[in-house]
C-alpha cells in the first residue's frame, strides 16, 4: 500500500515485541461474533495513475462555472483569487498540522488567525473575531444561539424574509429542538419594511437577523433596523458579503452587535459549496457567550510576544454540554486563506474589487432590462446582486440557450419565493467582462424575441 | 484591478450616501515578495504531520496523500457553483454518490448524509435527527447518556439538540459500567452515545449486549465515529447494533487536517431513521444524478449549499485508492503500530488499561508526578525538543496525568522506536529541565493566564 511503510519484516519484529503471534491476535479484543468476516463491498483499488484517468473523466463530465461565463452567485461567488493564496495554503506546514493546542508547535497557525481576527474585527468594525465556523449559514445560526444567550431571552427570534432562505433554514433545524420561535417577516418590495418588522419584534425577541446587501442584492437600512432591534432590547444581528466592505459603511458603524458572514468569497473557490468560512464578530460585551475558538496574544515565559488559543472555558471539551456551542474543528485553512487574500488586496484592492463588482452589475442590469427585455423586479439600490423577472414560462428557455453559449445565467428564486416564479438571481463580479455581459445581452434578446 | 470595461456613472450616484463608507477599509499594504516572505516565516513555526511524527492522540495525524490535493483541485470539481443545473454537474454527483454508498458500507448502516461540515457538526446532525425521530415515537424520550470518558463534543451536541444529558460511568478497566447504565435506562432515554474504540483506545467487548440494552429499554445508539480508523473492514458498527454514526473524514480518510479544519461529517443511520436526514441526498435514477429534496420528514438543513464538498472528493480518493483489502490494512497497520508503541512505553510509563490496545493507547504520567513532580504536559512540551508533536495530554478526563497517544498506519517503525526513545529520555530528564520545556522552539510555556485574563484578541496598530 501507498501510505503504509512497514515492511512485512517490520512486521513479523514488531509482533514479537509486542508477544502476538500475528495481527488477528490484535483485533481479539472485538468479540469473534462481531468480526465483519468478509470483504467489503468497495470498488477494487486503483493506482495512482489510474485514480487519476477515474477522477479526471469524472471532472470533465461537470463544466465549471469557472470555465463558463458565470453570472450565479446567492452566497457562492466566481471571485478573482491571486495566486498567492493558493500558495500559502499549500503550505504542507499549515494544510497538515491541526488545531492549535500545543502553542509552542503552532506559532505560525496562532499567528495567522491572530491575523485573520484582527483583519474581520477592522473589516466589519466589530471588537473582536472568532477563528472561524463551518459558513455563513452556521454562522448565522450560531450568532442567533448566541444573542438568546446574552439577552437570556429564548422566546422569539426575528429575521427578515430577505435573509439567504438556507441561512433561515438551517437556522429553522437549529431552532427546532429548542424551545424559540422564529418568525419571518416579509419584505414585498424587495427590502425590509421598518414598521413591520417594528411590530414583529416585542420585548420577549433575542434579536433580529437581515443580510445587507440582502439576498435579493438590495441595501438594507441597518442603521434605521438597528435602531428598532434595539429600542426592544434586541440584539442587532447582520449577514454582509465582506467584498461589499470594500465599498459600504461597516456593520458595526450602523448598530451591528453581531456581524456573520459567508467568507467563500475572500480567497476561497466555489468548490460545490465547500468548504467555506463562517465568519463571527462581535462587540466586546458578548465576547464570553461566543462560540468557537479565539486566539489570544501574550507573553512566554522569558517575556517574548506569542499566541495562544485562549477564553477555552466557553469550548465543549472544558464546558462539555454547557459549552457556548459544540464546534471544535472549524475552517482553519479557509480562515488563513481569507487572511491571505485580505493582505495581498489591501485597502485599495478591495475597494476596486467592489467597485467594479457594482458597475459592471449595474451595467448589466441596464443591458439586460433594457430595450423592455427583462424586467427589474425591486427598485432599491443594488450591490453586485439583483433580480429580474423573465416573461412567464421562459425562464428555463433563457437558461438554456444560455448554458449553449457557455453561460451559467442565474439562480431561479420561485423554489423559496413561490411569488418570484419566473424571476432570476444574478451576480456580476469583478471577473465579468462587458463582452460577457453583452453576449447575455444577446441571449436574452434571441430568446425574449 | 484591471480598469473598469463598462460604461459607469461614480460609485456616489450609484448608491445613496449614507450606505457608503468614507475610507477604504483598513487592511495591511504589503508587497506580493513581504506577504509570501511573511506567512513562509510564519509556516516554519508549525510542527505539522509532513514534517514531524504528530501523535495527537484521538486526532489521527495520519499521511495526506498529494494525489488527493492535486484531484480535488481539478477546475471540474473546484470550480463548480454550488446551484449549478444538475446536468452539468453529473462527474461530481457521481463521485457523491458513490461516497454515500460506500460510506453506508463501510459502516453497516443504510443511509448515508454528506452534508454535516466536521464531527462535531455531524453528532448534532444525528442528535437532530433522533430529536425528529422521538418526536415522531415517542415524544418523552428526552435525555442522552454519555459515557464520562466521552468527547466533550458529545454532550454539548447533545445540548444543542435540546436534550438532558447523564453521565455513564466507565469501570476501572475503562469500559462502560453496564450496572450503572443500566440503572440510568428508562423510558425517558432517547439516545446513548458511545465512542468505540473508545477514548482509550479499546474496544468495547460487550458492545453488543449495550446496544442491545439502550433498544429494549426503546432508544437509539450512536456511535461516535472518531477511532473508525481502528475498525475498517474488520467489524462494522451497524452490525455491533448502532442507530447512527459520524464519520470523520479528515482523521480516518486522511482529509488534510488544515491547522484547524476544513473537516467534513457525513452520518450514517438506520433505515428507520433515513427519512429525517437533511436534505438534499444524491439520487441516482438510471444513469443520471440529481439531488433529492423531497423528503418530508428530515430535519431540514444543517448547513447552506452541499457541504465541505473539497474534503468529500478527497475522501473519495482515498477510499478508491485503497479498495476493500487496503482499507482493512490501514486499520491493521494503525492497530500493529499502537500496540507496538505501547509495548514499549508501558515499561517506563503505565498504560492503565492494559497490554494491549486498538489504534491509540492512554499513558499516565500520574507516578511521575507525584514522584518527581513531572506532569503530563512537562512530558508533551519536552518531546517538541525532540522534534515530535506532543501527544494529546490530559484526555480522557478519567485518566489522570493522561498522555494519548496515536501513532496511525502512516509511520515506520524507526520513527516509533525514536518516539518510544525521546519519551523513555524525557521521562529520565531533570525535573526543572521538563519544567521549563520546550528550549528549541520560538517560543517557550506562554502566559496563559495573562492571555485570558486579559484578551488581546486583535492587534491594537502600531501605536500601542
Amino acid at each position: 500500500m501507498p501510505y503504509i511503510p512497514n515492511t512485512d519484516e517490520d512486521r513479523r519484529a514488531m509482533l514479537q515485541a509486542i508477544g502476538a503471534a500475528s495481527i488477528d491476535e490484535l483485533f481479539e479484543m472485538i468479540p469473534a461474533d462481531l468480526h465483519l468476516g468478509r470483504a467489503l463491498d468497495l470498488p477494487p483499488a486503483l493506482g495512482e495513475l489510474e485514480l487519476a484517468v477515474h477522477v479526471g473523466e469524472l471532472a470533465a463530465r461537470n463544466r465549471p462555472a469557472s470555465q463558463s461565463t458565470c453570472f450565479l452567485g446567492a452566497g457562492s461567488y466566481d471571485h478573482f483569487i491571486p495566486s498567492v493564496v493558493d500558495f500559502v495554503a499549500s503550505r504542507s506546514e499549515f494544510y497538515t498540522s491541526y488545531t492549535p493546542y500545543q502553542a509552542e508547535a503552532s506559532q505560525g497557525n496562532l499567528k495567522a488567525l491572530f491575523e485573520y481576527q484582527t483583519l474581520i474585527a477592522q473589516l466589519t468594525g466589530m471588537d473582536v473575531s472568532n477563528a472561524s465556523l463551518y459558513d455563513g449559514a452556521g454562522a448565522a445560526a450560531e450568532a442567533v444561539l448566541m444573542a438568546c444567550s446574552v439577552t437570556r431571552r429564548h422566546a422569539k427570534v426575528v429575521a427578515a424574509s430577505t435573509v439567504h432562505p438556507e441561512y433561515r433554514q438551517v437556522l429553522g433545524t437549529y431552532l427546532q429542538n429548542l424551545e424559540t420561535e422564529l418568525v419571518t417577516v416579509a419584505a414585498p418590495n424587495g427590502t425590509v419594511a421598518p414598521e413591520e418588522l417594528d411590530a414583529a419584534i416585542d420585548d420577549q425577541t433575542a434579536c433580529v437577523l437581515v443580510q445587507h446587501p440582502n439576498f435579493f442584492g438590495c441595501l438594507e437600512d441597518v442603521e434605521q433596523l438597528s435602531a428598532l432591534a434595539h429600542a426592544k432590547g434586541a440584539a442587532m444581528i447582520v449577514a454582509v458579503d465582506p467584498v461589499s466592505l470594500g465599498l459600504l459603511r461597516r456593520p458595526g458603524d450602523c448598530g451591528a452587535d453581531i456581524v456573520v458572514a459567508e467568507g467563500q468569497s475572500l480567497g476561497n473557490p466555489m468548490s460545490y459549496g465547500g468548504p467555506y468560512l463562517g465568519i463571527l464578530a462581535c462587540r466586546d460585551k458578548f465576547l464570553r457567550r461566543m462560540p468557537g475558538r479565539l486566539v489570544g496574544e501574550t507573553v512566554d515565559r522569558r517575556d517574548r510576544r506569542c499566541w495562544v488559543l485562549t477564553l477555552q472555558t466557553r469550548e465543549q471539551h472544558i464546558r462539555r454540554e454547557k459549552a457556548t456551542s459544540n464546534i471544535c474543528t472549524n475552517q482553519g485553512l479557509m480562515a488563513l486563506r481569507a487572511t491571505v487574500y485580505l493582505s495581498a488586496m489591501g485597502p485599495q484592492g478591495l475597494r476596486s474589487t467592489a467597485e467594479l463588482c457594482l458597475k459592471k452589475a449595474r451595467y448589466a442590469l441596464g443591458q439586460w432590462t433594457g430595450e423592455g427585455l427583462l424586467q427589474p423586479v425591486f427598485s432599491a439600490p443594488t450591490f453586485k446582486e439583483f433580480v429580474v423577472r423573465v416573461p412567464h414560462g421562459q425562464a428555463d428557455a433563457l437558461l438554456s440557450a444560455a448554458g449553449e453559449q457557455g453561460i451559467m445565467a442565474g439562480v431561479p428564486l420561485g423554489c423559496w419565493y413561490p411569488e418570484l416564479e419566473d424571476c432570476l438571481l444574478m451576480a456580476v463580479t469583478e471577473k465579468r467582462m462587458k463582452a460577457e455581459i453583452d453576449r447575455m445581452t444577446d441571449v436574452i434578446r434571441t430568446v425574449l424575441n | 484591478m484591471p480598469a473598469c470595461d463598462v460604461p459607469s456613472e461614480p460609485v456616489e450616484r450609484l448608491l445613496p450616501p449614507e450606505a457608503l463608507a468614507q475610507t477604504a477599509p483598513s487592511l495591511p499594504e504589503v508587497t506580493e515578495p513581504e506577504l509570501v516572505r511573511h506567512f513562509v516565516n510564519l509556516s516554519t513555526q508549525n510542527m505539522s504531520v509532513d514534517s514531524h511524527f504528530y501523535p495527537l492522540g484521538s486526532c489521527t495525524m495520519k499521511y495526506n496523500p498529494k494525489r488527493n490535493e492535486t484531484l480535488s483541485s481539478l477546475a471540474g470539481l473546484l470550480g463548480l457553483h454550488p446551484y449549478q443545473r444538475v446536468e452539468t454537474i453529473q462527474g461530481m454527483l457521481s463521485i457523491l454518490h458513490s461516497l454515500q454508498e460506500m460510506l453506508a458500507e463501510i459502516s453497516g448502516l443504510e443511509a448515508v448524509s454528506l452534508q454535516p461540515a466536521a464531527g462535531a457538526h455531524g453528532e448534532m446532525t444525528a442528535l437532530f435527527v433522533a430529536a425528529a425521530y422521538v418526536r415522531d415515537t415517542d415524544p418523552a424520550r428526552n435525555v442522552v447518556l454519555i459515557p464520562d470518558g466521552a468527547h466533550g463534543t458529545n454532550p454539548a451536541s447533545a445540548a444543542m439538540a435540546g436534550f438532558k444529558t447523564v453521565e455513564v460511568k466507565s469501570t476501572p478497566g475503562g469500559l462502560v459500567d453496564l450496572d450503572d447504565l443500566a440503572s440510568k435506562l428508562d423510558e425517558r432515554t432517547a439516545v446513548f452515545m458511545i465512542t468505540n474504540p473508545n477514548t482509550l483506545g479499546i474496544f468495547e467487548r460487550n458492545i453488543a449486549k449495550i446496544c442491545q440494552m439502550v433498544h429494549d429499554a426503546g432508544g437509539l445508539v450512536y456511535l461516535d465515529g472518531a477511532n473508525m480508523n481502528a475498525i475498517l473492514g474488520v467489524t462494522r458498527p451497524g452490525d455491533f447494533g448502532a442507530d447512527m454514526m459520524h464519520f470523520n473524514p479528515h482523521k480516518t480518510f486522511s482529509g488534510p487536517h488544515g491547522g484547524g479544519g476544513p473537516g467534513a461529517g457525513p452520518i450514517a443511520v438506520t433505515g428507520k431513521l433515513a427519512p429525517y436526514l437533511p436534505v438534499p441526498v444524491v439520487k441516482k435514477s438510471g444513469e443520471e444524478y440529481g439531488l433529492d429534496f423531497d423528503r418530508p420528514k428530515t430535519i431540514g438543513r444543517v448547513r447552506s449549499f452541499f457541504g465541505n464538498t473539497g474534503v468529500l472528493v478527497r475522501t473519495y480518493c482515498y477510499l478508491r485508492t485503497h479498495g476493500p483489502e487496503g482499507l482493512r490494512r490501514v486499520s491493521e497497520n494503525a492497530v500493529l503500530n499502537a500496540n507496538y508503541l505501547l509495548s514499549r512505553v508501558k515499561h517506563f510509563l503505565p498504560v492503565p488499561q492494559g497490554d494491549r490496545c486498538m489504534h491509540e493507547f492512554v499513558a499516565t504520567a500520574q507516578t511521575l508526578k507525584r514522584e518527581r513532580g513531572v506532569s503530563a504536559l512537562d512530558i508533551g512540551k519536552r518531546l517538541l525538543d525532540y522534534g515530535f508533536h506532543a501527544p494529546t495530554v490530559y484526555f480522557p478526563l478519567i485518566v489522570h496525568e493522561a498522555l494519548m497517544i496515536e501513532p496511525t498506519e502512516s509511520e515506520c517503525r524507526s520513527t516509533l522506536d525514536a518516539f518510544a526513545e525521546a519519551l523513555f529520555r524525557v521521562t529520565e530528564e531533570d525535573p526543572d529541565l521538563l519544567h521549563h520545556a520546550p528550549h528549541t522552539t520560538s517560543v517557550s510555556r506562554p502566559d496563559e493566564v495573562r492571555a485570558a485574563r486579559q484578551p488581546i484578541l486583535k492587534w491594537a496598530g502600531p501605536e500601542r
